[in-house]
């Protein structure tokens, strides 16, 4: 027996006997690993069985308050600098636009060249305001001021409007170009959106032309890697085939929750039947760019009670 | 572990979360964000081995799980940590040498997203496309593996600083 064996062999004796010979550093106790396994293993299981009304929504609502405030603070501090990036990019639409107008007057360029992220914001708020307008609700305005990552698969968002801004959930998130997502779970400052893109999302849909209703699952694609956010529709009416470029508004449920109607969500963008499950299944191009969300606003009955300015139906702030 | 040695760790992890949920994102690539919490629970798990960096994973782990936006099934981030956590506490040396931590921090990575994404398979929670699952873990692999080369030594570096390991005699 060589050395090596022999101390090794001596020094598993040793434990056995059970004297005070540290453990290898590295080795956990049992005790302790089993029992750490077999917690994420019960959240887990809490988690799932408890479906919409889960247990654990109350530590995601409590870890959620507590770190509003530190997410606000990143945001307000490294905003400047995150703002950087779109800066540089709405410079070629900017310089487009001085170059035009350099040619009708000259005096214009000096004001150009200050518009850039406030103009983009202001345009933002006007969009949002004839969105208000064109679906006939009331919006609350917010920012999305967090995403989560694409490695989680859920497609979510946090926007920095909570229950003090007269938020709860299963309220209609939209922007100005289209349907957004619904609000899932809310905290005092802060609420999580679950786009129509991710593959838990179900939206009742209904195509435009003609009235006829189905129902828009997401897939689960932000639209990187090369391809696209797509929504698939698909119709309770198998006889009929939405035509190519049709548009597709939400059907609504029952007292607008989750979902308000008559909101754009996307254009028909092709058309697959399936002959074995005789079934038709439309490919749905949504309105909204969901790589670069900022301004949204949710859909809240008109006159509710909230921190900030109300975008009324008709256009004006309350 | 000594008390001041914890106090940093946990100081690191929740530094780490919120670089990890709040900043970020607005540089991601792809909407892949670097898992900076892995990081900080490699880095103790190859100084303070297994026990401690699985204990430290499943609390990390269990904060990504439950801070918004997440809204996946609550304890698979704490899962995957704290497998991460017990690998790289296995692989712990006493002087880890430069190489030995960009290993652990790409073998930590590739199992702490694997037990993520396969626990997401079986739960069906969402279910998505395996290509793009793929494509995902494998930029998001490299981003961990990178931002390791850089991060795990200074996290190492801080801990050796707090409170130096003695010679053995």
């Amino acid at each position: 027996m060589t050395l090596l064996q022999e101390r090794h062999h001596e020094h598993d004796r040793l434990n056995r006997r059970g004297s005070l010979e540290p453990r290898e550093p590295g080795r956990p106790r049992r005790s302790r690993a089993v029992a750490l396994v077999l917690a994420c293993l019960t959240l887990m299981t809490l988690d799932l069985v408890g479906g919409d009304d889960s247990p654990v929504d109350g530590a995601r609502r409590l870890v959620g308050e507590a770190y509003a405030p530190v997410e606000a603070g990143v945001n307000t501090v490294l905003g400047p600098f995150f703002a950087v990036g779109d800066w540089f990019h709405t410079q070629d639409q900017l310089v487009e636009d001085v170059g035009r107008l350099e040619a009708e007057n000259d005096q214009l360029r000096g004001d150009l060249a200050t518009l850039d992220f406030d103009r983009n914001r202001l345009r933002e708020y006007d969009g949002l305001t004839a969105t208000a307008e064109q679906i006939g609700y009331a919006l609350v305005p917010a920012r999305v001021i967090g995403v989560g990552a694409a490695q989680t698969f859920s497609r979510t968002v946090t926007i920095d409007a909570g229950t003090d801004a007269g938020l709860r959930p299963d309220l209609t998130v939209v922007s100005a170009a289209g349907l957004v997502g619904r609000v899932i779970r809310v905290t005092s400052t802060t609420a999580t959106v679950l786009l129509v893109i991710d593959a838990d999302s179900t939206v009742g849909g209904r195509v435009g032309s003609s009235m006829k209703i189905g129902f828009l699952h997401g897939r689960g694609d932000l639209g990187d890697f090369g391809r696209t956010a797509r929504l698939d529709l698909e119709l309770v009416d198998q006889t009929t085939v939405p035509a190519r470029g049709d548009t597709v508004v939400t059907w609504g449920s029952q007292d607008g929750a989750p979902y308000v109607s008559g909101v754009p969500v996307g254009t028909v963008r092709s058309v697959y039947s399936s002959v074995r499950d005789t079934t038709q299944r439309a490919v749905i191009d949504p309105y909204v760019d969901f790589g670069s969300l900022d301004l949204v606003g949710v859909v809240v009955p008109s006159g509710t009670d909230s921190d900030r300015a109300v975008v009324e139906p008709d256009g004006t702030m309350q | 572990m000594t008390t001041p040695r914890a106090a940093a760790a946990l100081w690191a992890t929740f530094v780490a979360l919120v670089l990890q949920v709040s900043v970020f994102p607005h540089l991601a690539f792809h909407g892949v964000v670097p898992d900076v919490v892995l990081l900080v629970v490699v880095a103790v798990g190859l100084r303070h081995g297994s026990e401690t960096a699985m204990v430290l994973g499943f609390g990390g782990g269990l904060l990504l799980d439950l801070v918004p936006p997440a809204d996946h099934v609550a304890g698979r981030w704490a899962l995957a940590l704290l497998v991460a956590g017990y690998v790289a506490g296995r692989l712990s040396t006493p002087v880890p040498r430069r190489s030995v931590v960009l290993a652990s921090v790409a073998a930590c990575s590739f199992v702490a997203l694997s037990v993520f994404e396969l626990s997401g398979l079986v739960l069906r929670d969402p279910l998505v496309d395996v290509a793009l699952l793929l494509e995902t873990v494998a930029v998001a692999l490299v981003m961990d593996v990178v931002l390791g080369a850089l991060l795990v030594p200074v996290v190492l570096a801080l801990d050796e600083r707090l409170e130096p390991d003695r010679l053995p005699a």
